[in-house]
């Protein structure tokens, strides 16, 4: 047992000091902070960027109203009354003095409209803004002109209320499932991309070994199926280690920022009811869905003899996992269809279907547990086959990599027999 | 300690790499295994290492079976390189002792002694790729003595030296063979089994063709070379009885003859002819016996 220890822990010492790993890590860490702090960075930006627009009111009778509406919508627009003319006013804009020049009119219907020039048009908040606004002051002076009232007006524009009220015991409140769609999508694309890259990590880790010929000495002091699981944990520890400082720093700094993402454009990922639940399983189904890939990656990676080949050879396995990923996030929209409850059984699927569905909806304790459990009989039977063909792998060195060498390597385990 | 190779044979398939090889190996011996490539020397290795098991017979080492349990008292050195090209000398050279059982700091310590009896103690912090072919053999031989095996097993270790560098891993592997180890190594070159081995085996399509010790295989192979430099012709040799094969150099000829008796019927042909300068009898040389062994059945 011994050397199943030294095994691992150089396989995670030597990987932790690597530079592609520190600044892989570091980047992530910044992106998450970044994201967890989006409102405050867009406020800092915004801070004294309120903009001024040149207003012409060829009525004399909007600019005050729109002035009004703007401020009732909390937007930071500036409008100022320009008086020195349309020419002048152009010019004011191209010299930057204005972020805009809008020019009120009323048609023949005596309705406002507008033309509003910017330098370009790709600034859309501002234009809608001003577009909404004005559609208010339209709208209240097409109802004065056939005389309806202001409760009248309120009547006709008051939005009908639905309410949608789940009839299953525990079932998910709208707000919950909105809540919890934010934190599955997160924890989706972590798993998504955690295992593609460990399992990319695993399978070249391999194919250098054998490639530089290190297995054969390797294996002539370790058997290979130790050495192939004490590489299998030093990378899930690697792993490990990579996303619990990522979860822990995105949970402080989310938390920290709690306030400020409240009703801002966080509150469709609604962290602000982060279900601990929710978090124990995408661990589970994080570590179990590594071993998984994991295990396929380490045999794949034993049948290729350059490193070259490596991609081609985890193709098919990165296909799986990305067809995985894509039924996960069909899944996000309706997690209640039935071929995504019968796909998250499908042990190369469960990871992210079968906790895409625990996160969104209230299973019944015994389906997520039984995913676990054919997941983990799975594990255990692509180890033992993996392992079997790992042994005969690493010894064998070819100019083709196919699929056929599954069986040759066999052959040559079985044969050790 | 004895190394027992007993009816061992290996099949991949309908391949027969390795054909009913016997071989018993004393200890504190060095052994030596020629043959050609693809002669089933490797599989052969790979047999006596546990990294593949015997279709039939079997190796023992002290009468028992080698495995995992046994790998500390083994060492390694692959045809080809095995070395991790990016990870630097101390770290991987650490780390593979560590896996034959060894301490930390006793194989720093270790290390740091071979590399300076050859001459590179600037090595220990350098990642493999940044050395020269030679020098990367050098730290792969480091790698498979490191841990003082007592069964050290050699695939080719001199290819891919320059002279000077041959010269030093030869003293070191006679220096660990003095020190009791016993060393199985496989060459192409004969002329480095023939300085060092008592006993050999010459290994061919998987069957030993030849195999004993040096002094009995040169016995029992019967032929003689006998060289004659002389001013006047000796071209008639070539059908004279007893002489098997004869070669023209500049200054006369090389014969070989089936005896000693044969020479001695040339001089008394010769003398009296001429004035001769040289008429030496020579123990043929394993290069000679491995052509005839190996190079007969190419035929």
């Amino acid at each position: 047992m011994n050397n199943f220890w030294i095994i691992l822990s150089h396989t995670y010492m030597s990987k932790v000091k690597t530079k592609s790993f520190v600044v892989t890590t570091i980047l992530t860490l910044a992106i998450v902070i970044g994201l967890s702090n989006m409102t405050n960075i867009i406020d800092f930006f915004n801070k004294d960027s309120s903009e001024k627009i040149a207003v012409i009111d060829e009525t004399r009778e909007l600019l005050s109203p729109l002035q009004e509406q703007l401020k009732l919508t909390d937007s930071e627009l500036i409008l100022e009354n320009y008086e020195a003319g349309a020419v002048e006013a152009e010019k004011a804009v191209e010299d930057g003095e204005y972020s805009g020049l809008l020019i009120l009119e009323v048609d023949e219907t005596n309705l406002p409209t507008a033309t509003y020039k910017t330098m370009s048009i790709s600034d859309t908040n501002s234009f809608a803004a001003i577009q909404s606004g004005l559609q208010q002051i339209k709208t209240q002076m097409a109802a004065n002109q056939i005389n309806l009232t202001q409760e009248q007006l309120a009547a006709l524009y008051e939005p009908v209320s639905v309410e949608r009220v789940a009839l299953a015991e525990n079932a998910k409140t709208e707000e919950e499932l909105s809540q919890a769609r934010g934190l599955v999508y997160v924890l989706l694309f972590v798993i998504y991309f955690a295992v593609i890259m460990y399992a990319n990590m695993i399978a070249m880790e391999v194919a250098t070994e054998k490639s530089s010929r290190v297995m054969e000495i390797l294996i002539s002091s370790v058997s290979p199926i130790k050495q192939m699981f004490a590489k299998i944990l030093g990378i899930g520890l690697l792993s490990l280690t990579q996303l619990i400082l990522l979860l822990g720093v995105g949970y402080f700094s989310i938390k920290q920022n709690l306030d400020s993402m409240e009703g801002g454009f966080f509150s469709v990922f609604g962290f602000g009811a982060v279900s601990v639940a929710t978090i124990v399983y995408a661990v589970i189904f994080f570590i179990l869905g590594y071993f998984l890939y994991a295990t396929l990656a380490a045999f794949l990676g034993s049948l290729v003899s350059r490193i070259e080949d490596v991609q081609q050879m985890i193709t098919p396995m990165t296909l799986l996992v990305v067809a995985g990923f894509m039924l996960a996030m069909f899944g996000l929209g309706n997690p209640d269809a039935p071929f995504v409850a019968v796909t998250s059984y499908i042990p190369f699927f469960t990871p992210m279907l079968m906790f895409m569905r625990v996160g969104m909806l209230s299973l019944p304790t015994w389906e997520p547990i039984l995913g676990i459990a054919i997941l983990l009989v799975s594990i255990i039977l692509l180890a033992i086959f993996g392992a079997r063909v790992y042994k005969g792998g690493v010894l064998m060195y070819g100019k083709t990599s196919s699929f056929k060498d599954i069986k040759k390597a066999l052959q040559l385990t079985k044969s050790d027999k | 300690m004895v190394l027992k190779l007993e009816d061992v044979s290996k099949r991949f398939g309908n391949f027969t790499a390795v054909d009913n090889l016997s071989i018993a190996i004393p200890e504190k011996e060095m052994f030596g295994f020629l043959g050609a490539n693809g002669a089933g020397k490797t599989t052969t290795f790979r047999m006596i290492l546990g990294l593949l098991d015997a279709t039939e017979g079997k190796v023992t080492w002290n009468g028992q079976p080698i495995t995992y349990e046994t790998s500390p008292v083994i060492g390694y050195l692959p045809e080809e390189r095995g070395l991790y090209p990016k990870l630097k000398v101390k770290d991987q050279l650490v780390y593979l002792a560590r896996l034959r059982g060894m301490k930390k700091e006793e194989a720093l310590e270790e290390l740091k002694k071979w590399l300076d009896r050859f001459k590179v103690p600037e090595y220990l912090d350098k990642r493999v790729e940044e050395l020269s072919k030679g020098n990367q053999q050098k730290i792969q031989f480091i790698a498979a003595v490191l841990h003082k095996p007592k069964l050290l097993i050699l695939d080719e270790p001199f290819s891919g030296l320059d002279p000077v560098n041959v010269e030093q891993l030869k003293e070191a592997v006679l220096e660990i063979k003095e020190n009791g180890t016993t060393i199985v190594f496989s060459s192409h070159r004969m002329e480095h089994v023939e300085e060092m081995c008592e006993h050999l085996c010459i290994m061919h399509r998987g069957r030993p063709v030849v195999h004993g010790s040096l002094k009995e295989i040169k016995r029992a192979f019967g032929k003689k070379n006998l060289i004659i430099h002389a001013d006047f012709d000796l071209s008639s040799f070539e059908s004279y009885p007893g002489v098997t094969k004869m070669k023209r150099t500049p200054e006369g000829v090389h014969l070989q003859i089936e005896g000693e008796n044969v020479a001695e019927r040339i001089l008394n042909e010769i003398v009296g002819k001429g004035f001769v300068r040289r008429f030496v009898l020579e123990e043929p040389s394993l290069n000679d016996i491995f052509i005839e062994k190996v190079g007969a059945s190419y035929e």
